[in-house]
């Protein structure tokens, strides 16, 4: 029967089965889940496996298909999500999908290719078209100086120098000579025209004319070439020479240049014909566009589907790679780990698998012994998944032993509720574990690690603050407020004249007066019924109160939960038959640790039940160091009659223990050696011609190797470790207590210093106040006290069920099973 | 109409948790304040002179809660208001996401 409570029971089977069939059945054991394969060829290298070309394949796919995704998430196509489960294909399958993917990835190379190429081309011709613009009105503005100008004097460049350019064009009317000026038109990056303005002056000593604007960025240079500004510039030079120089810096600082007409006329045509190859290139882009969306649309149908196909092959190839191939070629021999309940669904599946291979031959399992350990399996559902994990994540079960997951479903949420303890915040804490819950599916989409961890944790999270309610109605605390549902048991009007020593002055006197119990009233002499006492919220001395309290009840739940542990050793002992160590181990460590902390834990609830004078009352602490130290003198208070007689009679029994501890069990193992050893003697002195006494003698022989020295220290570490780790860990416990306070402080300062500076306000921008403070209130809240202190509770209880609980009983030195699973090879690659 | 949409999607759900708490949490304080719950004693603003000056002894006091428990319903109303602001903007955020796509 499998449970929780200890790990499966596992054996070791080897399969057989035909080569044909091979794809089939491990697919069928893949989509089970059950099996864990074993490699049988541990000493071969990674690329000198068998299959290690298909698995290459495979991987080669899945680049390709990785390249597919993202470009369908570049142009924003939308994955279609399989719904149905894929057959996996077989040898011949593979090849197909292979050409499949490859004609796609170059088909999708080449589309982007040439849309690239397209897309250079157009910016081009936007860059010589707004060129062509702004250049217009350089030679425009030259013009006009030209027309109202008079015959051009000497005082400004520009002017001479359109002047030039009109004398070129009107082939005459210069006064100063016809120079042969020319001009170079380009485009270059803004950030950069500074820089090349600066060059060129350095150069030319200004014997030219630079003019530049801004290119307009329109709404479809901006998308063709994304945000960089560009400026169009011309530059008015005279001689070749100069112009080759500047044609190098123009190069240098990256600018194209283009060849501009010099005539009106020819740059109207040319203008035209730069905007009809824009519109074609445009129509095309579109076109190319299109074409490749549509590309992407039909194979986002099918890419989950063949991811998915793709991975299952890749693993059944990895599979196959650690079995073993025979002489024959024909037949492939694998050897499975597998639970014992499940041998009969792994051999109907095989059976499945075998028969749509359409092979003859069904496979065979055959069980075999092993002295192998095999690995731990614990069999979980949705809810002791998460419980489970935590308790993975510091050391996988030793095989068979004993599983702390079942306990720590409780107890875990409950230390965690201990330090944690408020009402309110609990039932935040629940809500939200209850919205995760119902979201869980949606929300996993998001791929988020943090989001991960908290699906995996939701049912943790929902039980915690469930657990944190109810000790919060224990330490009557919501968000720092009690409740008083069931009337206090204190009452302060019976301090007062007629019964009571005070008067009207002691409270003008007093700023803090002190009820006191023994006045008939004050008291009402039960206790209130469910929790603490909603006066102790209202008290100044609360807190003197509250922590002795919670380290009492801290001591306590510390030693209980160390006893369960000791307790589960006994079961482990039981299981694996060695009732030595039940006697040598598990009864004096009882015995020690109920004679001194089990003691302490009677002496706190002994005083709890009995009614002390408060002045008078020992302290309890006190008491237990006069114990361990033999201290009795005649004026300490004891709390019972022959209570020195027990506890001398408890400390000795304890330090008797010790020793049994540190001796007993070092002293029988040296014991039973020394025996065989004699044994042995004996027999290889009776029959001289004993090969089998003498093959044993060798066996004891290598039974030795661990030496008595090794054992001694072992026992010794152990022994101190225990006894040590009594007090340690007893006190470790505190932090239970310290931050169940750090919790209540911390939510009491937030109420005074937020809230109530609202609440007090009572004018009548109160209520206003009062909304934008809750907000900060709330808001301080969720981060401060349920994020940061519930992780800090749910680490500091994870401590706790890690070392002080888990160290008196788990080995947690086994390896866990990790079975060939299609399902969980999806989940986490998706 | 230009668009009514003024935050996404995430504060606008935000929006809407903040104001279903602070409903809940605002008028339960209301009943607490106006059942004069001793608890809440020190939430109330009363000075000494309220209590040495009060000709009828505890009825300033009690004006005082009263005061403090209305504050807090008007309070718990306008987070209301601010719960019905969120909601419209959760509704058009989940209309525009229809419309893109």
């Amino acid at each position: 029967m499998s449970s929780l409570f200890r790990s499966e029971e596992m054996c070791l089977v080897q399969l057989f089965f035909q080569t044909e069939s091979a794809h089939n059945c491990i697919s069928e054991l893949g989509h089970l889940g059950l099996v864990q394969f074993k490699d049988l060829n541990p000493g071969v290298a990674a690329f000198q496996r068998r299959f290690v070309k298909e698995v290459k394949k495979c991987e080669e796919m899945e680049r390709i298909l990785r390249y597919l995704e993202k470009e369908m998430v570049k142009s924003n196509i939308v994955i279609a999500a399989t719904k149905e489960k894929e057959m996996v294909p077989c040898a011949r399958d593979v090849l197909e999908l292979e050409s499949t993917f490859e004609k796609l990835e170059q088909e999708l190379r080449e589309i982007n290719r040439n849309h690239a190429a397209l897309r250079q081309n157009l910016i081009e011709l936007m860059d010589i078209d707004s060129l062509l613009r702004m250049t217009e009105d350089f030679f425009e503005e030259a013009e006009s100086l030209l027309t109202y100008s008079e015959p051009p004097s000497e005082d400004s460049v520009s002017m001479t120098v359109s002047s030039h350019i009109t004398s070129r064009r009107n082939s005459n009317s210069s006064t100063s000579g016809a120079l042969h000026l020319s001009f170079i038109a380009g485009v270059i990056k803004q950030e950069r025209f500074p820089a090349f303005e600066k060059v060129l002056w350095r150069l030319f000593h200004g014997n030219f004319v630079l003019r530049h604007t801004e290119m307009q960025a329109t709404e479809e240079l901006q998308a063709v070439r994304g945000a960089v500004k560009k400026d169009v510039f011309i530059i008015f030079v005279q001689g070749d020479h100069v112009r080759e120089k500047i044609r190098k810096v123009c190069e240098g600082f990256r600018a194209s240049l283009y060849s501009c007409p010099k005539t009106l006329y020819e740059r109207k045509q040319m203008s035209n014909s730069v905007m009809t190859q824009m519109e074609d290139l445009r129509m095309i882009l579109r076109r190319t566009e299109e074409y490749r969306a549509g590309v992407l649309t039909r194979a986002a149908e099918h890419v989950q589907e063949w991811g998915s196909k793709v991975k299952k092959m890749k693993a059944i190839y990895y599979t196959l790679n650690l079995c073993n191939i025979d002489i024959t070629q024909k037949l492939i021999v694998a050897e499975i780990w597998c639970p014992v309940s499940d041998l009969t669904l792994v051999q109907s599946a095989l059976i499945k698998g075998s028969e749509q291979s359409g092979s003859s031959v069904t496979p065979v399992l055959n069980r075999i012994q092993t002295q192998q350990t095999p690995p731990t399996f614990n069999r979980t559902n949705t809810f002791t998944e998460g419980f489970q994990a935590i308790i993975d994540a510091y050391g996988v079960g030793t095989y068979l032993e004993i599983n702390p997951a079942p306990y720590t479903i409780v107890t875990f949420p409950f230390l965690f509720a201990v330090m944690f303890g408020d009402c309110g915040h609990g039932l935040v804490m629940t809500l939200f574990a209850v919205w995760v819950i119902s979201q869980a599916e949606s929300l996993r989409k998001w791929k988020n690690e943090l989001t991960d961890v908290v699906i995996g944790g939701r049912y943790i999270i929902l039980l915690m603050g469930m657990f944190s309610i109810y000790t919060g109605l224990i330490y009557n605390d919501c968000f720092s407020k009690s409740f008083n549902i069931f009337g206090s048991s204190w009452c302060v009007r019976p301090m007062f004249h007629a019964h009571g020593p005070w008067q009207n002055e002691t409270l003008h006197e007093y700023h803090h007066l002190q009820l006191n119990p023994f006045v008939p009233g004050v008291y009402s002499g039960d206790p209130y019924v469910f929790g603490i006492d909603p006066v102790w919220n209202i008290a100044s001395n609360k807190l003197s109160f509250l922590n002795s309290f919670k380290m009492k009840m801290s001591v306590i739940l510390g030693v209980s939960h160390m006893l369960f542990g000791v307790a589960l050793s006994l079961v482990n002992f039981v299981h694996f038959r060695k009732f030595q160590d039940i006697f040598l181990q598990f009864v004096p460590q009882l015995i020690f640790m109920l004679s001194l902390f089990g003691y302490l834990i009677f002496l706190i609830l002994y005083k709890w039940c009995i009614t002390l004078r408060s002045e008078t009352a020992p302290s309890i602490l006190l008491l237990f160091i006069n114990m361990m130290l033999f201290d009795y003198q005649s004026e300490h208070v004891l709390l019972y009659r022959g209570q020195k007689g027990v506890q001398i009679f408890l400390v000795l029994t304890a330090v008797l223990m010790v020793p049994v501890l540190l001796l007993v069990k070092p002293f029988l193992i040296y014991r039973t050696r020394m025996k065989t050893r004699h044994q042995v003697f004996r027999n290889n002195l009776n029959d001289q011609h004993g090969t089998d006494t003498r093959s044993s003698y060798s066996q004891h022989q290598k039974d030795e190797m661990v030496s008595m020295g090794d054992i001694f220290v072992y026992q010794a570490i152990h022994t101190i470790e225990f006894c040590l780790g009594c007090i340690s860990n007893t006190t470790s416990y505190l932090r239970l207590w310290a931050l169940s306070l750090a919790h209540a402080e911390l939510s009491e300062v937030l109420w005074r210093m937020v809230l109530q500076v609202g609440l007090k306000i009572s004018s009548g921008m109160g209520s206003l106040m009062l909304v934008v403070l809750f907000a900060a209130f709330a808001v301080l809240t969720v981060t401060v006290l349920l994020i940061m202190e519930g992780l800090s509770a749910f680490l500091h209880a994870l401590r706790l069920h890690w070392v002080e609980f888990q160290n008196k009983f788990y080995e947690g030195s086994g390896y866990k099973f990790t079975p060939l699973s299609f399902d969980s090879l999806l989940k986490t690659q998706q | 109409m230009p668009s009514l949409l003024f935050c996404g999607p995430k504060l606008a759900a935000c929006g809407i948790v903040l104001s279903i708490w602070g409903v809940i949490m605002l008028s339960m304080l209301g009943i607490f304040f106006s059942a004069k719950s001793a608890v809440l004693i020190e939430d109330v603003p009363f000075t000494e002179e309220d209590i040495r000056d009060d000709k009828n002894p505890p009825q300033k006091i009690y004006g005082l809660y009263n005061q403090v428990g209305i504050n807090c319903f008007i309070a718990a109303a306008i987070y209301v208001g601010v719960g019905a602001v969120s909601l419209c903007q959760v509704r058009l955020n989940k209309r525009q996401e229809y419309m893109v796509t």
